[in-house]
Order: C-alpha cells, then structure tokens, then sequence
C-alpha cells in the first residue's frame, strides 16, 4: 500500500514539530526517516499512524483519506522504541492481541500466532513472558505482535535504539531480509546513518521539522543537496569563503563554481569529506593547501589523519593503510593537502 | 538510549566487618538499649493490641459456644444488623472501585487543571472526623437539609434509611482504591494501552486486557481494605442511620447499643465478628503487599532496563 503524505504540519505550543512536510511512499518499500533528535521524524511517524492529530495537511493510504481516522481503524503495526510488551502476557499471547481483539476463531489465531514465531525465531519461547527475554528477542516479538494483524502499514520507532551495537547489527540484516520476505510498506525512525543506509530503500533526511533530502542511500551520501545533509552524514572538513565569477574561494582552495559566473561576491561554504582529501608531499597541480600533520592514528581499515593549517583551520583525512604506508607520515612535518572533490554550497546551490 | 550489559553485577556493598575482630560498626547501639527498646515495643503492642483482640474472644466465647450461637443467630436486630452491613458494604466498596479506577485513570494519565487539587481531596476523608462526614450528609440530605424537602416530595428517603448509610459509608472509604492504584499507574505509563489501542483494541478491550490485568494486585488490596473499613464504620454511620433497631443499625452500631444494654456477652458474641474480619484482613493485606510491591517493582522495571540475560 502506499502512502502520500501532503503538507503535514504540526505544532507543540511554541515548538514547530513539523512544517509543510510532503511525502510519497510506494507500496512495498522500506522507508528511513534520518535526523537528530528534534527533527520532527518521531513526530511525523506517529502521524501517519494516527498516534498523534497534525495542525494542517492530510494522510492518504492508497486513495483513501486516513487523516481524521483514529489508529486502531488504521490497520497499521506500529513498533515502540521500548517494545510496550504486555507484561502480563505471554509471548503468544502478545502476539496474538492483535487478532483476539478483533474476534477471530481461535484455530487461526494459533496458526497465525506460531507461523510469526516461527518467523523471528522464538517458536519454543511462546510460552514466556516478555521479563524473561533478552532485549533483542522482545524487540522481534513486538514486531510479530504489529504484524500479527496483517497492517497495511509497518512503522517502526527508532526500533534498535535500546540494544546493544551486536544486537543492533543482527537485527537490522534480519529486518532487511524480513521485509524483502513480507513486503510490507515499512517506515521507520532512526538517528543513526549507518542503519538508515543499511536497511532502507530510499532515505529521508529529516531537519528541524522539514525533509531536507529525500532519496536512496548511494544519492542522499554522494549528493547531498544541502550543507545540513552534507554535515549530517559524517565527518566532513568545511571551509568558508566566497563565490564570483564562476569560481569558488573557500579556504585556500579554488575550484570552478559555473552556476554563478556574475561578478557579485557571495559567501559560499565548501565541503569535503575526508576520504575525498589525499597527502602529498609536493604542491602539486591545482589547489593545494599547506598543512602541518598534528596526528596519525589507525581506525580499523583506514589511518586518520588529522592536520592544521596556517591559519589554525584543523583538517581531517582518511588515507587508505596502502597510501599511508607508502607515505610514512610523522606528527610535525609539513605536507600538502590535495581535494579530490570539493561540494559547494551557496545558499541552497550545489556544485 | 539504555543499554547495559547482561547480566548486571549487583552494585558492590562496602564489607561489613567482622564481628570477631571487635570491630563495631558505629550505628549498632549496646546491647542493654536494643534489648529495652525491643522490649518497650513489645509491651506496648501487648497492651493496646494482643490483650484487647484477646479479650474480645474470650468475652465472646465466655459463656460457651451455644450462648455464642444464640447472641449472634438468636437475635432477630442482631441478624437485621449483619444484613445491612452485608448489603451497604458491598454497594460503598463497589462505587469506590469504579471511582478509584476513574479517579486514578484521570491522574495517572492526564494533566488538567486542577489535577493536583483533586489528588489532595481524594485524601480529604481520612483527615475529617467521621462524625463531621456524617453531620454534613445531615445538612445535605435530612428534613432540615438544602436537598431533604425536595428529596421527601419525590418520594425518596436518604437519611434514617440504607441509601444513607450507603453513602456515608462510601464517602469514609472513598481514598482507599484512588490510592492504591494511582502511584501503580503512574509507574506503568501508557505506553501498553497505546499499543493495544494500536492493535485494534476497543477502550473496553484495552482496559479489560491490558489495564485491569497489570494493576489487579494494587486493585484487591485498595479493595480489602475498603471493605474492612466500610464494614466497622461507625461515626459518619452513627449520625445518618438514626439508629432505628431492626432497621438501621449495622453491626458496629448493634455492638454499641447491646453494650449500653448490659448485655455484655452477646455485645462481646457481635463485635468478633468485626475482629474475625480484622484478622483475616491482616492476613489478606500480608499476601497482597507483598504482590503489590512485585507489581509496582515490575512496572517500574521494564521501563528503565536495557537487557536482562537471555
């Protein structure tokens, strides 16, 4: 099923949550939200499930117009950042909440209810309850229990947020393998890039109440179409400066900027991540900055170095363990900094 | 974000020295103080509490058990007195239940104005003296009251008469359930009743299978002592009832009367009857605290954990 969201908006007393915020969703496809805490992602999930009302703007499943309808009319799961297991029930009975409360014969509730167990693998822990599971296992019971129902829907809020990073890791290929089993539209909430990347279809980076970019993992990192998106998603060295003329100037670089070739100046911010830089020891071709290596330390597959400037502008490069050792660089000696790309922003243009 | 590593080490616990190094921790008072303040303790409970519940049995039982039998079944006002205490008993702890389950849904999971006002007038009828209760239903609903004559044309008798009695008794009782179960749903949050409203779930079904369950415990001991405090009231009851032999008397008031008609031995015969229910809501209260706290232990729990072993 799909979903159009149009114009959303909400407020909370004096907090704008959500501002003019549009949105289409194709059916079967599996939806991040990305943004840091306040970015209105939360919010926005618990709209399109009915959890929360919006000030303005309306919520289409498929053609129809779901904006006033109450959430258990909706026929979505939703899974809470903190499960909200029954604590009284057992998993079984958890997960088959969903179809008691809608009165259905027992025999299919009980094949249904071991068919999910049997799909996030607790089929001999029905008889439990959810105290004496660890938190990995309750998170996948909270999600058969959404999908128990058959939604229309699967929202899932910041879904690994209160496990463990292995945990964590194991239950993301395990969604991503579930949904492409079930392929049931799904959305769900996350601060963490790496999960959004790892798990989604298309992306939605979020930002102080609006979509800030919206695509699939490779476009939103290779092409982040603002200066929020380009900070947002790792580290990143910018430089300040100026466009005019159809160049760039921002920190000592100075790269060809087309799209203004008038000759106003205007401010102009330039980012490149630190992967896209490399260490020379020559002042090549092109720009180059001069730097002094301040430290060299190795982080799993690639060696950190960090610089500084002249003017005490600190920089940030990635070098493969290839290229470091063939470089050999040591703390104090003075090297030149080379961008193989560099992204430039000028209000909202991009390079 | 929580998440802690399973299963946690309890928090280390400064050693405790050894007794045999003399090594005295400094709060442990001498022996001949523990021993005088034990002591103390005991006597006072002995004489305002073993001796009088004591007494009581052996008041009730003095003249045998067939005396007991005729003092308490013989007497056609005495029977007439457990009846209506049977009756306005189950009616005060039975309203109280569906205000207490309002009440504390209302604060538990709401903020309004005057939210915290009312959370201190649930408690307004255990620091009133129960005759002023009683005296005020007088003022509210007697002849002489605001509602008595409109009350009286209509055909409807509160004063004198159980609906009184009942009300009374309800107003007394009235904190109990509120009580127990507030600081419960407090700890347990909303967010199950969301996510059965979210499964489907009707407000009836989501309160039946989700609420009422992870509350019960919380719910029956508010419940049992209602009950034994609705059916030894005696003061908002004494004023209301107008102590009409027969009819308007209830067990407490029955004790008092064949008291002040020397007929000790049945007064002694009817008030074990009272201490019977005492005893065995001591023994209840017992069993229920400790699931109680078991249940608000757990409410409180779940929310804060990460992981436990799996």
């Amino acid at each position: 099923m799909s979903v159009s969201i149009d114009r959303l908006s909400k407020r909370f007393g004096g907090f704008t949550a959500l501002e003019d915020v549009s949105l289409e969703i194709s059916g079967g496809e599996l939806v991040a939200l990305l943004g840091p805490s306040g970015s209105g992602k939360t919010t926005l999930l618990r709209i399109i499930a009915g959890l929360e009302s919006a000030d303005g703007g309306t919520v289409r499943y498929q053609d129809e117009d779901v904006t006033d309808r109450p959430v258990r009319e909706r026929n979505v799961g939703f899974v809470f950042q903190h499960y909200a297991l029954f604590r009284h029930m057992t998993v079984f009975e958890n997960v088959a909440f969903g179809l008691r409360v809608r009165r259905r014969p027992a025999a299919e509730i009980d094949r249904r209810v071991n068919e999910l167990l049997e799909l996030i693998q607790l089929a001999s822990l029905g008889h439990r309850y959810p105290s004496q599971l660890s938190g990995g296992q309750r998170q996948r019971v909270a999600l058969a229990r959404a999908l128990a129902a058959e939604p229309r829907l699967l929202l899932l809020d910041e879904p690994f947020g209160a496990l463990d990073a292995k945990v964590r890791q194991e239950l993301r290929s395990w969604l991503r393998r579930l949904h492409e089993e079930i392929h049931v539209t799904s959305i769900f909430v996350t601060h963490d890039q790496d999960e959004a990347f790892e798990v989604a279809d298309r992306v939605v980076v979020m930002n102080k109440g609006r979509i800030e970019q919206v695509g699939t993992p490779q476009e939103v990192f290779d092409h982040p179409a603002t200066p929020f998106v380009m900070d947002f998603l790792g580290n990143v060295n910018v430089f300040q400066g100026r466009v005019e003329s159809g160049r760039a100037h921002v920190g000592g670089l100075s790269v060809d900027y087309p799209d203004h070739d008038s000759g106003d100046s205007r401010p102009a911010t330039g980012y490149v991540r630190p992967h896209e830089l490399d260490v020379v020891r020559e002042p090549g071709e092109g720009t180059n900055i001069e730097a002094t290596v301040v430290r060299v330390h190795a982080v799993g597959a690639v060696v950190r170095v960090l610089l500084e400037d002249p003017r005490g502008e600190v920089l940030l490069v990635d070098l493969g363990r290839e290229r470091a050792g063939e470089l050999g660089l040591v703390a104090g000696e003075t090297v030149w900094v080379a961008p193989r790309r560099v992204r430039v922003f000028v209000h909202d243009f991009q390079i | 974000m929580s998440s802690a590593p399973a299963p946690r080490p309890l928090p280390a616990r400064p050693a405790r020295p050894k007794a045999d190094g003399g090594a005295r921790i400094a709060r442990e008072d001498p022996a001949p103080v523990r021993w005088a303040l034990t002591a103390a303790a005991l006597l006072v409970i002995g004489v305002l509490i073993v001796v009088p519940v004591a007494n009581v049995f052996w008041q009730a039982f003095r003249g045998g058990l067939a005396a007991y039998g005729r003092a308490i079944f013989g007497d056609a006002d005495t029977l007439a007195a457990i009846r209506l205490t049977l009756t306005v008993a189950p009616i005060a702890v039975a309203v109280n239940t569906v205000f207490g389950l309002a009440a504390a849904w209302a604060i538990a999971r709401f903020r309004f104005p005057g939210r915290t006002f009312l959370t201190s007038l649930i408690d307004l009828p255990f620091s009133v003296s129960p005759v002023v209760a009683g005296l005020s239903m007088m003022m509210l609903f007697g002849m002489q009251g605001y509602l008595g004559p409109w009350l009286r044309a209509h055909g409807w008798k509160i004063v004198f008469a159980t609906p009184g009695i009942v009300i009374a008794t309800a107003f007394v009782t009235l904190p109990f359930v509120a009580r127990e179960l507030i600081p419960t749903m407090e700890a347990l949050g909303d967010e199950e009743e969301i996510a059965a409203v979210s499964l489907g779930a009707s407000g009836w079904q989501t309160f039946r299978r989700v609420t009422l369950p992870n509350v019960k415990w919380g719910l029956l001991y508010g419940l049992i002592l209602c009950n034994a405090r609705a059916m030894g009231e005696f003061g908002a009851v004494y004023v209301v009832s107008g102590r009409i032999t027969g009819q308007t008397d209830t067990i407490p008031l029955r004790v008092e009367k064949l008291f002040q008609e020397y007929r000790t031995a049945e007064s002694f015969a009817v008030a074990s009857l009272l201490t019977l229910l005492a005893l065995v809501t001591l023994v209840l209260k017992v069993f229920l605290e400790e699931r109680r706290r078991r249940e608000l232990a757990e409410a409180a729990r779940l929310d804060t954990e990460g992981e436990v072993a799996p």
